[in-house]
């Protein structure tokens, strides 16, 4: 009999002695059905979402919308059409390679063999996955269990932490901090670890540090020097590293993105997330993928074939014409990896400006496509909205009720322990069309008129 | 290291600690879950990619070889030029229009009212939506019931989600002469009430069965009911194929018959309803009550799915829920054409000694080789099951890709079901000639 299955016997049979099961059907039958019904453990507390309580607001046409990251600005209409052609082909409506349909990741390892300078082996150590999100699931599922502790740099990405916990891991949270006293000119590059804080949180049960560049939601972009940092670290502890890199190719002026797997030591041990969604505007269409050694990637793989086996082909076909088309324009002004960033800077100062003439203080982002901003100066009374939650989810509620405009509030992604130090922040997103960001700036605009 | 000794014991162990030492030099511990153990295999990896490497006639994995419809076809393109809308994530947990309409749909045929927010789930693929049901509701200690021959997903998914597969076969009917039709196929009820213990959470049934083509009758059904119901547990019906019944054969939703709503999980595909398999449309549909936990599995998992297949989709449910019934209806065309396809491929297998177990529904046949003597001459495959080594010599000898029937059994019963290979017969007709061309030859030269 296979280990796992002896395991599983001795711990049910101790179960069953333990729990006080009824025997006699008839009367426990309403007990019975309360506790058979039941969630399984691994998902217990992990039903509430921030996204859940903020995105029915998306549906008012009456709010403008710049809280959930998508753009409302259209992708590139050649990505659209390579959709509309990959459909009327027979072959590419059925199934394709669990792993990744060939032409996909067969692109993925051109160009990111290009970025990373090595060879990727498209079959090995390419997986393609449902978004940027599932390429997280895929790899939380295969290497981290209960008994792990994994580091997260807050604030973080909210889904983070329910997935750390759904793999029966220990989220150990570090957050930024704002190294700068200063009111005006800050940017993301202000928010920095306290490398002593962050050394401490190693100890022998942790399995991987998760790291996002650029940041969501302060727009962060880690050095090379805190990338080293880090890495250092990740070999002395003997560490994973997981890296979210969705945002990779929005990098504005002066800034440079640095990808981890590509320090001394760091392949063998890190997995890199990439996402379709944000390289090409197209959330909706959710595919993203991990990069990341054989040895790894390996195991990610035997998750996504017991989990959703393949991602939809007509999809992964245009994607992968798209990076082709891309890859043979990079470096150029062309490729719209490097154009969207250019058009996004714009608005991203755009957005600093205007908030800032309210007396908010932006943070000024050097990568991705969201934006904090200190709302303290406004001095916004919120006393009557009561204190059972944080002054950021009360700010934005009043924010969006008061002055018909939404964004996220920041404690959304930290921890108990960092609400306070961040409960003054809200989060805006900017890749939206000039009309929206029009309406933004006539709200602001009339902000102090009440 | 050593509290996973004492733990687990010294065999496990070892092999972790040899584990350990292959990976690279890097994590003296283990770098995978305990959760992938016993899971990494899987055939469809290894015979797709045999299937392709020798071009072969492909009547292996399940999806069609033909178009999908055009009307689905059109509503995608119109999708794409929909606005920016279509290409930005949607609802989570489906995209209105979709839960909509399969709300409307569904309830019409289930005989209640379905809410399409509380009492639906959008998945990539009834994959995911499997994944999601035993993520959701099956814990470490749990016993699932799965009736044999199964798709092989079930297993792999129950242990991952720590559960303990427990296994009950569809066997020929006794004394009624061969069993040649997946009709003869049926559960024991002593047999199937003896699996039932205090620790099965759930049931996992398939109807259209998929290899067998076994579609579940109402008696038969409702046994399966009476002991959910007596021992409070769970039923996960996988309904993919549901549209696909022949002679006269009627799909049955165990979810419809009393006291079955509130503890049933139904799973649906889009891509098996609508020829469409590469989209990865799929949905779960049951009592509210439970499916806000499949929704916390898919929202801390993928969490959205694709937009515009949704929205095509809708598009053609609405289309199907307007001639429901009718000539027009493809839901009625496609199960008329595929009966023909059936009826060939049967003909063309008995003709040359193989002999075919008639489907009364879905995508598949299955086909006992006892009667065929080859010699299975190749070293590769010596220590595989008898129909491994039978379809890898059918691939490589003679260009025909199928599927070994004993990976749809478990691990403990495969021994005794060595015996049948699997074809699908969802193909175009010139596939099917091609398979006919090379079963012809073969039984000629014999």
């Amino acid at each position: 009999m296979h280990p796992i299955h002896l395991l599983r016997i001795v711990s049910s049979v101790r179960r069953l002695l333990q729990t006080n099961r009824c025997r006699s059907f008839s009367s426990c039958q309403h007990n019975m059905a309360s506790i058979k019904h039941k969630n399984a453990r691994r998902i217990e507390g992990l039903d509430k979402n921030v996204w859940v309580a903020f995105t029915s607001v998306a549906a008012d046409p009456s709010i403008v919308n710049l809280g959930q990251g998508y753009p409302d600005i259209p992708p590139p209409s050649y990505v659209k059409e390579g959709l509309a052609q990959a459909a009327m082909v027979d072959r590419l409506n059925q199934y394709t390679r669990g792993f990744g349909h060939p032409t996909l990741v067969k692109a993925l390892s051109k160009v990111y063999g290009k970025v990373y300078d090595r060879q990727l082996d498209p079959f090995k150590e390419i997986l393609v996955t449902v978004g940027g999100y599932g390429s997280l699931f895929s790899t939380m599922q295969a290497l981290v269990e209960e008994g792990d502790e994994v580091i997260i740099i807050e604030p973080f990405f909210d889904c983070y932490v329910p997935m750390v916990k759904m793999a029966g891991a220990k989220p150990v949270l570090i957050p930024l901090r704002l190294k700068s006293t200063a009111t005006t000119g800050i940017s993301s590059a202000d928010w920095v670890l306290d490398q002593e804080e962050l050394a401490s949180k190693f100890n022998s049960k942790t399995k991987a540090i998760i790291i996002n560049t650029p940041n969501n939601p302060i727009g962060k972009i880690f050095s090379r020097s805190e990338l080293q940092a880090i890495a250092d670290l990740c070999i002395k502890h003997d560490t994973l590293c997981f890296s979210d890199e969705v945002y990779e190719w929005l990098i504005y002026k002066g800034h440079e993105h640095v990808k981890i797997a590509t320090l001394p030591g760091m392949w063998d041990r890190t997995i890199t997330v990439g996402s379709a969604g944000k390289t090409f505007s197209v959330t909706g269409w959710k595919l993203g993928w991990s990069i990341g050694p054989e040895h790894l990637i390996r195991h990610l793989q035997t998750v996504m074939q017991n989990s959703l086996y393949t991602c939809p082909t007509p999809l992964q076909e245009a994607v992968g014409r798209g990076l082709l088309r891309d890859f043979e324009l990079m470096g150029q002004p062309d490729c719209y990896f490097s154009a969207l960033a250019l058009e996004l800077e714009g608005k991203r100062d755009r957005m600093a400006a205007m908030l800032a003439q309210t007396g908010m203080t932006p943070v000024v982002p050097e990568g991705g496509y969201f934006m904090i901003v200190d709302v303290t100066a406004l001095n916004q009374d919120l006393t009557h909205m009561g204190d059972d939650e944080p002054y950021d989810y009360k700010f934005v509620k009043w924010m969006i009720k008061e002055k018909k405009l939404a964004a996220i509030p920041v404690t959304a992604f930290v921890g108990e322990d960092s609400v306070k130090q961040f409960e003054k922040y809200i989060r805006l997103c900017f890749i939206k069309q000039e009309s929206t960001l029009d309406a933004a700036e006539a709200i602001l605009k009339n902000w102090n008129k009440g | 290291m050593w509290r996973r000794v004492a733990v687990y014991g010294p065999s496990l162990s070892v092999r972790l600690a040899i584990a350990g030492f292959h990976e690279k030099g890097i994590m003296s511990r283990r770098l995978h879950a305990r959760r992938l153990e016993g899971i990494d295999k899987n055939i469809w990896v290894e015979f797709t990619q045999l299937a392709a490497d020798y071009k072969a006639v492909n009547l292996g994995q399940g999806f069609p070889d033909f178009s999908p419809p055009s009307f689905i076809q059109e509503a995608f393109c119109n999708a794409l030029t929909g606005g920016f809308r279509m290409h930005q994530y949607t609802r989570a947990f489906g995209h209105p229009n979709l839960v909509k309409i399969l709300a409307k749909f569904f309830s019409r045929i289930v005989g209640r009212e379905i809410d399409p927010m509380e009492d639906i789930l959008v998945s990539v693929g009834a994959y995911q939506a499997l994944f999601c049901t035993f993520q959701a509701l099956v814990d470490e200690g749990d016993e699932v019931i799965i009736v044999e021959p199964f798709f092989d997903c079930y297993q792999p998914m129950v242990m991952m989600a720590g559960g303990m597969p427990v296994y009950v076969p569809l066997k020929p009917r006794e004394g009624r002469g061969p069993a040649l039709t997946s009709a003869d196929w049926v559960l024991s009820p002593e047999e199937l009430a003896s699996k039932f213990t205090s620790r099965t959470k759930a049931i996992v049934i398939n109807t259209p069965n998929n290899p067998l083509g076994k579609v579940y009758q109402w008696e038969e059904l409702q046994v399966i009911a009476d002991l959910c119901i007596k021992h409070d547990v769970i039923c996960i019906s996988d309904e993919v194929y549901e549209w696909l019944t022949y002679d006269g054969a009627k799909h049955v939703k165990i979810a419809s018959l009393p006291g079955m709503w509130e503890r049933t999980v139904t799973i649906g595909s889009a891509g098996k309803t609508f020829s469409a398999t590469g989209w990865k449309v799929g949905w779960a549909i049951g009592s509210g009550h439970i499916m806000k936990h499949l929704k916390t599995v898919h929202q801390n998992s993928v969490y959205h799915c694709a937009t515009a297949a949704q929205e095509a989709i809708s598009v053609g449910f609405q289309r199907e829920y307007d001639v429901f019934g009718t000539e027009d209806s493809y839901f009625h065309q496609l199960p008329i054409t595929l009966h023909e396809k059936r009826k060939r491929l049967a003909d063309c297998l008995k003709s040359v000694g193989l002999k075919p177990i008639l489907p009364q529904g879905g995508y598949f046949m299955i086909a006992d080789i006892s009667n065929i003597n080859v010699d299975l001459n190749d070293p590769t495959t010596k220590e595989e099951p008898y129909d491994y080594r039978f379809v890898k010599w059918l691939i490589k000898e003679k260009g025909l890709a199928t599927i070994p029937v004993s990976a749809f059994y478990s691990p403990e019963h495969r021994d005794q079901f060595q015996k049948y290979i699997r074809f699908c017969f969802v193909k175009e007709d010139s596939t099917l000639q091609a398979a006919e061309n090379i079963l012809k030859q073969w039984s000629e030269n014999k």
